[in-house]
């Protein structure tokens, strides 16, 4: 993976002495709060319901062992004990005093980590592939094209003030396990006569508004990456509207001109940004692509996996995928044990996962956008004691993508914004289901809960998906169906009136039973849904 | 300290006229920018610009950081000033972007000023400065 | 009965207005009457809060009640983790907020 160089330490470290000059004025009384919001949100740090919440980049989902620790050390010495992984594949931290935030950002940068642009009107930590490296689908590692956006998109000097937040998602495969086109931009790298490319989606969300992004333009070559984006960015930040935060988006201004203007001025910018030679040179790439080169694998070792031990069996069906390199798997870590909070891990089970992933996955991890981490390149005779070890922490749940591996934002018991908790939705939720057997014939079952409307949870791309919303003072949930995070993206559909909190889990259990009912052959639920309708479905719920 | 000014020569002693009205006019030398208004119009025009004003009314709407380095591509020399609601901690990417005057709302703290100015050494895109990027710095 | 609330600007830290000062503790939160927007404008700009606002509440034997769920679980604390609220070893806290 990418490891800093001198220059790349500077700016990090610029940054901490910079914050913690701001936050000395704003102590001091030299900025009001509202002078402060925009540059303490460009280091992370929300005022949130009990304290301030620090949102830490993990950029691209990928960090080794070294940063793990110091992501326990963090939750150990200045929060609770306890981080929640995020939905962008970033870390968040609840209990934060601003008067530590310095310090914690001194001791982020000494592993090369930050929080710079986790929230903010500006363009945010970049997203990808949590199998990037390990998938046969890939045509490439998508990652060093997320770091070299990573790198331009820092502290941008024209794009800081953006009319809103603004997410990119770099994928290199057909199958999409990034929800990329639910991004403001979201790219796939792509070949084209041998020759490496980038398609760019632009104008995908969720929120109030979902959209699922189209196709702006299908081949942008690998050499105007950087051109074509500051393009696509600075149309945006001319004509993004700034009237309505609601409508602030990119994909606001995408629907309300048109896929075809917009590409249109893009086109005409990009001619334009051309001429100014702010692309690297293709040595830059070449540097920063030598950094994530395959890992030295062992030809020839053990393709078999001893299944005798029945539990180990099931967590290897459900939770292991194939890695494109023989004699290796991709473990998926579930954080979200039944009864447990959906991406919640304690420092202690950081720390385990950490040391896991030195011994046994050549010091790499990933964070996904379900909340669950990934362990990329583990050697199959090595599974039945990384599993020992997951066991012994609490972290081998064997429900990846089943209906209890729930994303759920933190929702109403953790964020200001929040209208409804989501939290313990998902907790009832998953005991319902609780019955390991019963969900492994339910089968993959994408469930997604969010705590109000800005759908942190991503609630409209979950097959099932589950909204929180205030009705005149109290929670009330409403229930959509179908959506799609995948290539086959799709935004779920409401099925009525809402519920309130036991009645959700009830619906939710009448949706499941009809698709046991009427399911063909093995079908997913999702499938089931595609084939025969809304209707069924309504009428189950409604009666 | 109020206005802070980058530029050697004089100050232009003139009120900056709305675009609108710019446009209509053949002899004036200064002219103000709204949010809203397309930089480019000016393009043909720069060479007889001696100050382009651009308003900030917010410090959130950073619409003007795009129109000053559009002028600043298309060649314009003369005096970029950022006035309104400018803060302190936006004046490294106005400079950045090309502003080497501002007229903020409410005055700044020199101090201040040089020490954000001063924080970073590098920076990690080419923009409408004369800093070089580090990815150049690493391949030269 | 209106009550003032903000966070503590260093710690963050959820605080009630006493009528004195201010408490972790919405047991003692005091109604601010009319007063309200003038207390929070001298609290507020000697720092003494952060993000302060005024909101309504219920007297209860128990005290102050907020009318907003939002502000009870900003009261209290995280309903699904017990054992990081005000109340932690209290079964029975979270009904409280719902």
């Amino acid at each position: 993976m990418y490891k800093y160089d001198q220059y790349d330490q500077a700016i990090v470290d610029a940054r901490v002495d910079e914050f913690r000059d701001q936050v000395r004025r704003r102590m001091a009384g030299e900025m009001t709060e509202d002078q402060f919001k925009p540059l303490r949100l460009m280091n992370g740090l929300y005022l949130q319901l009990h304290a301030y919440m620090l949102r830490v980049a993990i950029p691209y989902g990928t960090l080794d062992s070294r940063q793990m620790h110091m992501l326990a050390h963090i939750a150990r010495k200045y929060d609770r004990d306890y981080g929640h992984f995020t939905t962008r594949q970033n870390i968040q931290y609840n209990w934060i005093k601003l008067e530590d935030a310095g310090d914690i950002l001194a001791d982020l940068a000494t592993v090369e980590m930050h929080a710079i642009q986790t929230s903010g009107n500006c363009i945010r930590n970049i997203s990808s592939d949590q199998y990037a490296g390990a998938a046969a689908d890939e045509v490439t590692d998508p990652r060093p094209w997320a770091e070299l956006l990573r790198q331009w998109s820092t502290f941008h000097p024209e794009f800081s003030y953006l009319p809103r937040k603004f997410k990119i998602a770099v994928i290199a495969s057909d199958e999409d396990r990034a929800a990329m086109r639910l991004h403001d931009i979201g790219i796939q790298l792509v070949e084209r006569d041998g020759k490496l490319g980038a398609a760019f989606y632009v104008g995908g969300g969720m929120g109030r508004t979902p959209m699922i992004a189209p196709l702006i333009k299908d081949f942008v070559p690998i050499e105007d990456f950087l051109s074509y984006s500051e393009a696509c960015l600075r149309v945006y930040n001319r004509y993004g509207r700034r009237d309505n935060i609601y409508k602030a988006r990119i994909k606001i201004l995408v629907h309300e001109i048109g896929a075809d203007e917009y590409r249109r001025q893009v086109e005409e910018e990009f001619a334009h940004v051309k001429t100014l030679g702010i692309d690297p040179p293709a040595a830059e790439l070449e540097r920063i692509t030598a950094f994530f080169a395959p890992p030295a694998f062992e030809a020839g070792i053990a393709d078999n996996v001893d299944r005798s031990d029945p539990d180990f069996a099931v967590w290897l069906d459900q939770n292991v995928k194939a890695h494109k390199q023989a004699g290796y798997a991709i473990v998926n870590i579930s954080l979200k044990k039944t009864g447990d909070i959906p991406g919640d891990a304690s420092s202690a089970q950081i720390d385990v996962m950490a040391d896991i992933a030195k011994d046994y996955s050549f010091d790499e991890l990933r964070v996904t956008h379900a909340q669950n981490i990934v362990l990329p390149h583990v050697a199959k005779r090595d599974l039945y004691a990384v599993w020992q070890k997951l066991v012994e922490a609490d972290l081998a749940a064997a429900n990846l993508d089943l209906i209890s591996d729930i994303i759920a934002c933190p929702g109403l018991d953790y964020c200001s914004l929040a209208n409804a908790r989501s939290i313990p939705v998902a907790q009832k939720i998953a005991k319902r289901f609780a019955d390991p057997v019963r969900q492994r014939d339910l089968g993959e079952l994408k469930l997604k809960i969010s705590g109000c409307i800005n759908a942190c949870g991503h609630h409209h791309a979950g097959h099932i998906g589950i909204l929180g919303v205030d009705k005149k003072g109290t929670e009330n949930y409403q229930l959509s169906l179908g959506g799609s995070g995948a290539e086959d993206t799709s935004i779920g559909k409401i099925t009525g009136p809402g519920f309130d909190e036991d009645g959700i889990v009830d619906a939710v259990e009448r949706v499941t039973d009809k698709y046991i009912q009427l399911r063909e052959g093995d079908e997913r639920f999702l499938d089931t849904y595609r084939r025969v309708g809304f209707d069924p479905f309504k009428e189950a719920i409604y009666g | 300290m109020g206005n802070l000014r980058f530029r050697d020569d004089a100050a232009l002693d003139q009120p900056a006229v709305a675009l609108s009205a710019f446009l209509d006019q053949s002899n004036a030398t200064a002219v103000r920018l709204e949010p809203g208004e397309d930089a480019r119009l000016l393009i043909p025009h720069l060479d007889r610009i001696a100050l382009i004003e651009v308003a900030f009314p917010k410090f959130r709407d950073g619409r003007g950081y795009s129109a000053a380095r559009i002028l600043r591509e298309a060649g314009y020399a003369g005096e970029l000033r950022a006035q309104g609601d400018v803060l302190v901690d936006q004046i490294r990417e106005m400079r950045r972007c090309g502003f080497d005057s501002f007229v903020p709302d409410k005055p700044l703290d020199e101090a201040v000023v040089a020490t954000t100015l001063a924080r970073y050494d590098n920076v990690y895109q080419r923009a409408a400065d004369a800093a070089v990027p580090v990815w150049k710095l690493r391949h030269g | 009965m209106k009550l003032l609330t903000g966070n503590d600007l260093a710690s963050g830290a959820v605080t009630w207005w006493t009528g004195s000062g201010w408490s972790l503790h919405v047991e003692e939160a005091a109604d601010v009457g009319d007063q309200g927007d003038s207390i929070l404008a001298t609290e507020e700009a000697a720092r003494r809060v952060n993000a302060p606002y005024i909101i309504d509440a219920v007297s209860t034997p128990q005290g102050p009640r907020p009318a907003h769920i939002k502000d009870r679980v900003r009261a209290l604390g995280p309903t699904v983790r017990l054992d990081l609220t005000l109340k932690p070893a209290d079964p029975a806290a979270g009904n409280w907020v719902i």
